[in-house]
């Protein structure tokens, strides 16, 4: 018995040294005029595995993502810096000051403004499901019970979870790519992902087709830090002049035809 | 200040494992761990015990392949093997991802498994093996009756640690889809936007299963060794 109110000791005790570094980090996080932790760098989080929107090449991420961010870095007179990591590491990482700003793709929904700000929108998008060209599933009712792939954290996990019988048939990946592969292999009946990487990877791969239009329109935006009203303000700012001024549609013309 | 960190930090926890029953993902994460830790341990040992005599009889292919199969095994990451063979050796094999798993972490414990086997078995003293011979025993009677009981003693606490070391590599399960512990606590965080506080949780289980393992290992030695 005397063990166990050890360990539970233990617990506690590095739960409120935890709490107590947590709030010291969130009081180190005093944004400055900038809104930024450097005021002369803008660090963006994303998960290049997205195509077209962020995705590695020759070393670099690129993407329509990346070249709208560094075309609103150049607007705000900052450099900018991208860091690749997981898509679903990325609300901590804004959380905790890590990157200043995300731009992944990622989809406005209620539950993600609970912990972070939302930029005004900029590109329409909607969940795709890419099966198996002889499959002979024609929407997502016919998947009811088989098993979806999906990417960690994702719209297109949250949409799955919508169809089918049980949450067990949801196969979770790292990325699409993977669970794309994992399509491939048979391993997965169907995947849930954006519309752009799926048509992407159906161009790339001879053998998938797309069921188009089973889900409702979703809107992209860049997120800030909650609270971070400077920041969010400043990059508003920014991209309604890259908007105005057409540079904006020529990313987009660049790399969503 | 105290007060308002205290209030977010039960409100955190509050989120991250009771609102909606969240912990169940922690609970049926560590069952998943613990079988997987079950299966590999089982084809690991199998395997191991093979692989180790192969390497100790040291006579043509069967030798070649033990100390190939131990080479590669302990020269590349499990998580790398994990990916290769899910996505590559057996990818179309049509087995479910549990089993891919449970064989991958089994083929990598056994590499392992027969290092230990192996370094237990040479270190009894070879007079055992002459006595017996010499009592008329063959060498396989010999290995069976004198050697490996003796061995097992020597072996137990390398072995304990390596199946220790086997539950905390199962949690790279998550990279092939199965929700194991880890993955489980990754859906939290993924679903609360907060990496704060299953993450902790996690390892806190992680702690818990291992230092029990420890410790009835620790048990078992001490009766074994009551015994001489």
């Amino acid at each position: 018995m005397g063990c166990y109110m050890k360990k539970i000791k233990i617990f506690v005790m590095v739960l409120v040294v935890a709490s107590i570094f947590l709030g010291l980090v969130a009081c180190k996080n005093d944004k400055k005029d900038t809104g930024t932790k450097d005021p002369k760098v803008l660090v963006m989080g994303t998960n290049a595995a997205f195509p077209p929107f962020e995705y590695m090449e020759g070393g670099q991420v690129v993407g329509l993502d990346a070249e709208m961010m560094a075309l609103i870095a150049k607007e705000l007179g900052m450099e900018l810096k991208i860091v690749d990591m997981d898509f679903d590491s990325l609300p901590t990482a804004l959380a905790n000051g890590q990157i200043d700003i995300i731009a992944a793709g990622l989809t406005v929904r209620p539950d993600r403004e609970e912990t972070m700000d939302f930029t005004d929108t900029y590109y329409t998008a909607a969940q795709t499901v890419i099966v198996l060209k002889d499959s002979g599933y024609e929407g997502i009712v016919d998947l009811s019970d088989k098993l979806i792939g999906v990417q960690t954290g994702t719209t297109g996990s949250f949409c799955a979870e919508e169809f089918v019988n049980d949450l067990s048939q949801i196969k979770t990946f790292q990325n699409g790519m993977l669970a794309v592969e994992a399509l491939k292999n048979g391993q997965v009946d169907a995947v849930v992902i954006d519309n752009n990487p799926a048509k992407e990877y159906a161009e790339i791969n001879s053998n998938l087709d797309l069921i188009e239009g089973e889900f409702a329109d979703e809107m992209y935006a860049m997120a800030v830090a909650k609270g971070n009203k400077v920041l969010l303000d400043r990059v508003n700012e920014a991209f309604a002049k890259i908007r105005g001024n057409g540079e904006f549609d020529k990313i987009i013309d660049k790399y969503v035809k | 200040m105290f007060e308002a960190l205290i209030r977010s930090f039960s409100d955190m926890i509050y989120l991250a494992l009771i609102k909606e029953d969240r912990f169940n993902f922690l609970v049926n994460g560590f069952v998943v761990s613990v079988q997987l830790t079950f299966s590999a341990a089982v084809i690991g040992v199998a395997l191991g015990l093979v692989i180790a005599i192969f390497k100790i009889r040291n006579k043509g292919a069967t030798a070649a392949f033990a100390n190939a199969y131990i080479t590669v095994i302990r020269g590349t990451p499990a998580v790398v093997q994990l990916t290769v063979i899910y996505f590559v050796i057996l990818a179309k094999s049509g087995l479910p991802a549990m089993l891919i798993a449970s064989i991958a972490f089994g083929l990598n414990s056994a590499a392992y498994v027969a290092e230990i086997v192996r370094g237990g078995i040479m270190a009894v003293d070879k007079g055992q093996t002459e006595a017996g011979r010499s009592l008329g025993l063959s060498s396989l009677q010999t290995m069976r009756y004198i050697v490996i009981p003796q061995a097992v003693k020597n072996v137990l606490p390398a072995l304990g640690n390596e199946f220790i070391v086997l539950l905390k590599e199962t949690s790279i399960a998550g990279y092939i889809s199965i929700v194991d512990l880890n993955k489980g606590g990754q859906h939290i965080s993924s679903i609360t936007y907060n990496g704060m506080v299953a993450p902790l949780c996690v390892a806190y289980i992680y702690l818990l299963m291992t230092t029990s393992m420890a410790s009835a290992l620790d048990r078992l030695e001490r009766r074994m060794r009551a015994g001489d």
